[in-house]
């Protein structure tokens, strides 16, 4: 093995993995929190379908997807295979067990399994559509733009995906919840002069962007039934 | 005081084992629970029964070597204390406890509460010391050190490697304990020839035992009877990374 697999081969290095490709999905939830955040206007979606426009054409934004995809799918393989090695470390399990940490830290696989398995249902409802389906076009000032915002009114009005978007965001809090400071502590970032800042920082991050995305299934199914009129 | 213990029984490192329940009358809350195990052991020697093994040595705190999990938790209920300091005051009468060994791959049970912890020695001495390969080691008060330095190394230097840490940690994961030597040395100016060397042959040799990798539960540092600090594995992580990156390691 070279200097190089054997850094990312040994326990810090596979977590440093985890930390870095999990700051960088943190990122990436800021900007399409934002941007989401357009459909709360009353404006029939004209900003959000513009937006979307953008991000769907611009050359950067296309390129820093497939960075986007392969760090996911980089912290997924990486999350099975530190699961294994420690889960080898314990062969044999307690009779009783008093755990002294919380119980969200200790259930990340778990809780990025639910979230994976969301996402999946997530990628087939918008992106599989925009990008191999094909949406609906809309005008806006004699141009054309793909009309995401009605599929995704479409796809809200059905309650159930609204419970499963909602359900799915409380996953993604308590995982963030642990992930958010982690990341850091795994990083070796971890000084008491801003530790508590970046604790208080993930907790209002891990509270505040879920809720958000939680909050938007639920507008689009209410502006269905005829608010924002 | 009267205690209804369930014990983890184990012949030796290739037998099945299985919890066992004994009563043991006439504690005294003022007993240690080593002491408790004593009198309990005394009555079986006497029955004629084989006695319970357990670990242990200085019996105030600074050995580590008293190691077992009671009712859930290593070392016991109390925070910051090692179970030869544990008390059965700590308990109820008719209480009932659960007594197991640490539990972990690199860990292994020789008999009933008794596990082999060389894989802590063999971590030292890959990379857990400085060398001083001629003469005397100098003075220590001609190197001047930071008060606050001193004062981290020393923290990181109050660790009696006992193995809580990976007892507790639900991924066995022996950081606390690695990156407690590798601080207090990174700290020190006698530790800075070797620092690089020392984390990256000290993390080699911990992964080749078998423990896990942290995910940062926290559980090792609120189960450490001398609570060290999380922030030591940070330091860990931080020189791990200059030695792999940046250094020659
Ligand atoms: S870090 Fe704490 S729990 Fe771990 S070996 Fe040292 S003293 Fe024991
Ligand atoms: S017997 Fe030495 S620390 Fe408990």
């Amino acid at each position: 093995m070279n200097w190089f697999t054997q850094a990312f081969s040994s326990t810090i290095g596979k977590k440093l993995v985890m930390g870095f490709t999990g700051l960088f999905l943190i990122l990436f939830l800021i900007v399409h929190c934002g941007i989401n955040c357009l459909v709360f206007l009353c404006d029939d979606g004209e900003l959000f379908n513009k937006a979307a426009h953008f991000m769907g054409t611009n050359f950067f934004i296309r390129a820093g997807e497939i960075v986007l995809f392969a760090a996911l799918i980089w912290h997924v393989v990486q999350s099975a295979i530190v699961t294994r090695t420690n889960a080898k470390a314990r062969p044999v399990g307690y009779a009783y067990n008093k755990n002294s940490s919380p119980w969200y830290s200790r259930s990340m696989g778990l809780l990025g399994t639910l979230i994976l398995m969301f996402l999946i249902i997530h990628l087939a409802h918008f992106w599989v559509q925009s990008r191999f389906v094909g949406l609906d076009s809309i005008k806006y000032q004699g141009e054309h733009y793909d009309d995401l915002y009605v599929l995704m009114m479409e796809t809200f009005s059905n309650l159930w995906v609204v419970i499963i978007y909602f359900l799915a965001m409380i996953s993604l809090s308590y995982h963030l919840l642990h992930g958010f400071q982690s990341a850091f502590q795994t990083l070796g970032i971890n000084h008491k002069k801003y530790t508590p800042f970046i604790k208080l920082l993930g907790t209002i991050y891990s509270i505040l962007i879920p809720l958000l995305f939680a909050i938007m299934p639920i507008v689009l199914y209410l502006k269905g039934l005829g608010c924002c009129q | 005081m009267e205690i209804k213990l369930k014990v983890w029984k184990q012949k030796d490192a290739v037998s099945e084992g299985r919890l066992i329940d004994y009563n043991v009358n006439h504690v005294s809350p003022d007993m240690s629970f080593l002491e408790m195990f004593d009198v309990l052991n005394e009555e079986l020697i006497v029955k004629g029964e084989e006695p319970i093994a357990f670990d242990h040595d200085c019996r105030e705190g600074i050995c580590g070597m008293c190691s077992m999990v009671i009712n859930g938790r290593p070392h016991g209920p109390l925070e910051g204390v090692t179970t030869c300091q544990l008390h059965m005051r700590s308990f109820k009468d008719g209480d009932t406890i659960v007594v197991e060994p640490w539990r972990a791959q690199a860990f292994p049970v020789l008999k009933d509460l008794v596990v082999n912890r060389t894989a802590f020695d063999r971590i030292i001495a890959a990379g857990g010391f400085i060398s001083v390969n001629t003469g005397n080691a100098q003075d220590a008060n001609n190197l001047p050190i930071k008060k606050e330095d001193a004062d981290d190394a020393f923290m990181s230097a109050s660790c009696i490697g006992c193995g809580a840490c990976v007892a507790a940690c639900k991924n066995a994961s022996a950081m606390l304990f690695v990156s407690a030597k590798v601080s207090q040395l990174a700290k020190l100016p006698q530790g800075q020839p070797e620092r690089y060397t020392r984390v990256a042959a000290m993390v080699a040799q911990m992964d080749k035992e078998g423990f896990g990798a942290c995910t940062n539960t926290g559980a090792c540092s609120a189960e450490c009877p001398k609570e060290i600090s999380l922030t030591n594995i940070a330091l860990m992580n931080r020189d791990y990374m200059q030695a792999k990156f940046l250094e020659n390691e």
